[in-house]
């Protein structure tokens, strides 16, 4: 039971800027996902807060105290890492142990302590087994168990997942999530893919070249993200950008006319008029699941495109639509199953009240996050 | 032993034996012959008598000549195979010889003396196996006492290498200070000086130490290996560092890091560099020779060296006496040799 504040934290290799003034916290029992794609540096954010990298400047508050200078160990944090790191020349047991070992635990209490453990993680039967005998998923539950034996304030995660097969990832995200409620030990979990962080965190971290995009719950982060980097990113398929221009201005909205579509009606989104000018370039995002395919007559904003490819996944599929004078393509979730083919023509239906509105300029905030859920 | 005899027996092709089977196999026979004959001729003949020893033409299997008691004679007197003036052939034991008679006695009826023209005469032998080589070595020379001068200094040196090498690699692979690459460079480059240049150097050294005469003379400047350090360091950098990191979460100091975890990864290196070092100071001749000069602190390197350059050389017990220095490599390789094709580091991380 600890908290975890990070107070711009910069990490510098030579003139190589990792990180750029991070500001996080965890509170009591939080699971925190950082996210992002490679080379973000959370890898070395995580690293940092564990310990075995120093900041090069920023302070790390545990439990309301400053941990600059404390070392991995006395910090009190267990790590389970990307390669399970255990100690291939151990048994189950002893690498469990070694831990324990080295801060004097008396060998009883070695013993009931790797006991509950192993119970908990069907390790009973391996403890004598050597890593090189098991299998991955069996390797990271006792590089998890490792972790517990030590009682640790926090659980870190660097990317523990990556190396499993797509059906023992969700296994043992699933166990993940089940260890994370029964001993409600806060944990920092890194990974690059943000179907984990969506279903296993309280707190998601967006970062982005060292930097934090965004900070918030999975639906906030879903429902509001505050740049086109944090909509891209979360979220899959990922969200569908289109250029388009603002036309004119009404009321509390104003209209945006999709460019390769110009001729059509223009799409009234709500934003405040004073954020965009009259012609002003922007981008409209809007998520696969919330477009639809329609089969019926044309309606307000919707807009015909050409399909280049279809995805049947049985309860729901995709439709994979070419986007004039764009090299992106639009994807659109439909429901149940459906007779569309490749290369025939369909009206895609983009209702305004779930389009966010990006400036187009690059890493620029949101100007307009107007997605219908809540 | 099925799995051998079909090991030894394969082909590249099929059924038939190609032309490069062919070819490797003679190149291999030729190999085994050249590699292995010299060495199985020194363990045959280490078991042959003086006399066996000095028979042309030389025999393969240790043969001496028979012998027989004789009543009232104290000794055995060697038996030979006598052609007698009226074409019989007798078995006669020698009494004496002088010039080209040689008095005879039959062993059945010894008042009986019969003189014998030499030519007349051949050895009768037997396969005999001269153990007594081996048995009467030990009280020969202070054998043991040589024994265990080499035995001392190959086994501590040999430990202490490692451990001293192995620091030295931790160090470098693991570690990133200032200076990191200048000294291993340094180390390695000297790699590029012969061992007969800095014999004068380590000499005085050694002698200002008060370290001449003492066995461990011999063992100090040989710890140091530039090659072990080289072998070491490079295994040591495929460990991966993740796992240093997991043992520092788990509270291990950067001692317990390197003798729990490190050294433990390491060990078909070091099982490498053992042998390497078991090696060079068993068989080390000149640094000793420096060293040690009192008998009583010699090897048996030197003790070899010694016996032969007496007035008469034993070639029996020489070649026992090699054969016994050739046992102790044999057996570490023999040992160790699995150590090096075996990785345990590279299974236990993914």
């Amino acid at each position: 039971m600890s908290t975890l504040q990070l107070k711009q934290i910069d990490k510098r290799f030579g003139d190589t800027v990792v990180l750029h003034g991070i500001d996080l916290s965890a509170e009591e029992g939080e699971f925190v996902a950082l996210v992002g794609p490679s080379g973000c540096g959370k890898s070395t954010l995580l690293r940092i807060i564990s310990g075995l990298e120093p900041s090069t400047s920023g302070d790390i508050v545990l439990d309301g105290q400053r941990v600059n200078d404390v070392s991995a160990a006395e910090r009190g944090l267990a790590m389970v890492f990307q390669s399970y790191a255990l100690y291939p020349h151990m048994t189950v047991y002893q690498n469990m142990a070694f831990g324990l070992e080295n801060t004097g635990t008396p060998k009883p209490e070695i013993e009931r302590k790797i006991g509950d453990a192993a119970r908990m993680l069907q390790l009973d039967a391996l403890l004598q087994r050597r890593p090189t005998q098991l299998s991955g998923g069996q390797r990271q539950r006792v590089a998890i168990g490792r972790a517990i034996v030590r009682n640790p304030k926090l659980f870190l995660f660097d990317e523990p997942l990556s190396n499993l097969d797509a059906e023992l990832r969700v296994q043992m995200r699933a166990e993940i999530i089940a260890l994370h409620q029964r001993l409600k030990t806060g944990m920092i979990y890194v990974t690059h893919d943000q179907v984990e962080a969506m279903t296993m965190a309280d707190k998601i971290v967006v970062l982005r070249a060292g930097r934090v995009e965004q900070t918030g719950s999975p639906l906030e982060l879903y429902n509001h993200p505050q740049n086109q980097f944090v909509a891209g990113f979360i979220g899959s398929p990922r969200m569908n950008f289109l250029n388009a221009t603002v036309i004119g201005q009404a009321g509390r909205g104003v209209d945006l006319a999709l460019s390769g579509f110009e001729d059509q009606p223009p799409l009234r989104v709500m934003l405040a008029p004073d954020v965009v000018k009259q012609g002003a370039k922007v981008t409209l995002g809007i998520r696969p699941e919330h477009a639809s395919v329609l089969d019926g007559a044309a309606s307000a904003g919707a807009i015909r495109l050409k399909v280049a490819q279809v995805e049947q996944l049985g309860g729901h599929g995709f439709v994979h639509c070419k986007l004039p004078e764009s090299t992106n393509s639009m994807v659109v979730q439909f429901e149940g199953q459906n007779v569309i083919h490749a290369g025939s023509e369909v009206l895609v239906d983009i209702p305004a009240g779930a389009c966010h509105v990006f400036s187009t300029e690059a890493g620029a905030p949101v100007l307009g996050s107007m997605a219908a859920l809540h | 032993m099925p799995d051998t005899l079909r090991f030894l027996t394969r082909t590249s092709g099929r059924t038939r034996l190609d032309w490069t089977d062919w070819l490797s196999y003679t190149y291999l026979v030729l190999g085994l012959f050249l590699m292995f004959g010299p060495v199985l001729w020194i363990v045959m003949s280490s078991f042959k008598t003086q006399s066996g020893l000095s028979e042309f033409p030389p025999t393969f299997l240790p043969y001496g000549q028979r012998s027989v008691q004789v009543t009232g004679h104290e000794a055995r007197l060697p038996l030979y195979r006598v052609k007698m003036p009226d074409g019989s052939t007798r078995e006669l034991a020698e009494l004496r010889r002088i010039g080209l008679t040689a008095t005879m006695i039959d062993p059945a009826k010894p008042d009986e003396e019969i003189p014998v023209n030499i030519k007349d005469r051949e050895k009768t032998s037997e396969l005999r196996v001269a153990t007594e080589n081996y048995t009467e070595l030990f009280g020969k020379l202070s054998f043991g006492r040589y024994l265990w001068n080499s035995v001392f200094i190959t086994v501590v040196a040999t430990l202490i290498t490692l451990l001293f090498n192995s620091m030295a690699a931790f160090a470098l692979s693991k570690y990133k200070f200032r200076g990191q690459k200048t000294v291993f460079l340094l180390i390695i480059a000297t790699l590029m000086i012969p061992p007969t240049i800095i014999l004068v150097p380590n000499f005085l050294v050694i002698s200002n130490l008060g370290l001449l005469n003492s066995l461990w003379g011999v063992i100090w400047p040989a710890v140091a290996t530039p090659t072990g350090v080289f072998l070491l360091r490079q295994y040591m950098l495929t460990i991966p560092d993740e796992l240093l990191d997991a043992a520092r979460m788990d509270h291990a100091s950067e001692w317990q890091i390197y003798w729990r975890i490190v050294l433990p990864l390491t060990a078909p290196a070091l099982a490498v560099l053992a042998i390497f070092s078991v090696m060079w100071r068993w068989n080390d001749f000149l640094w000793p020779l420096i060293v040690l000069s009192r008998s009583e602190l010699f090897t048996l390197q030197l003790a070899l060296n010694a016996f032969q350059g007496e007035l008469q050389t034993e070639w029996n017990y020489l070649l026992a006496m090699t054969v016994i220095t050739i046992i102790p490599v044999t057996l570490v390789f023999a040992f160790l040799q699995k150590h090096i094709t075996t990785g345990i580091a590279s299974s236990g991380v993914k």
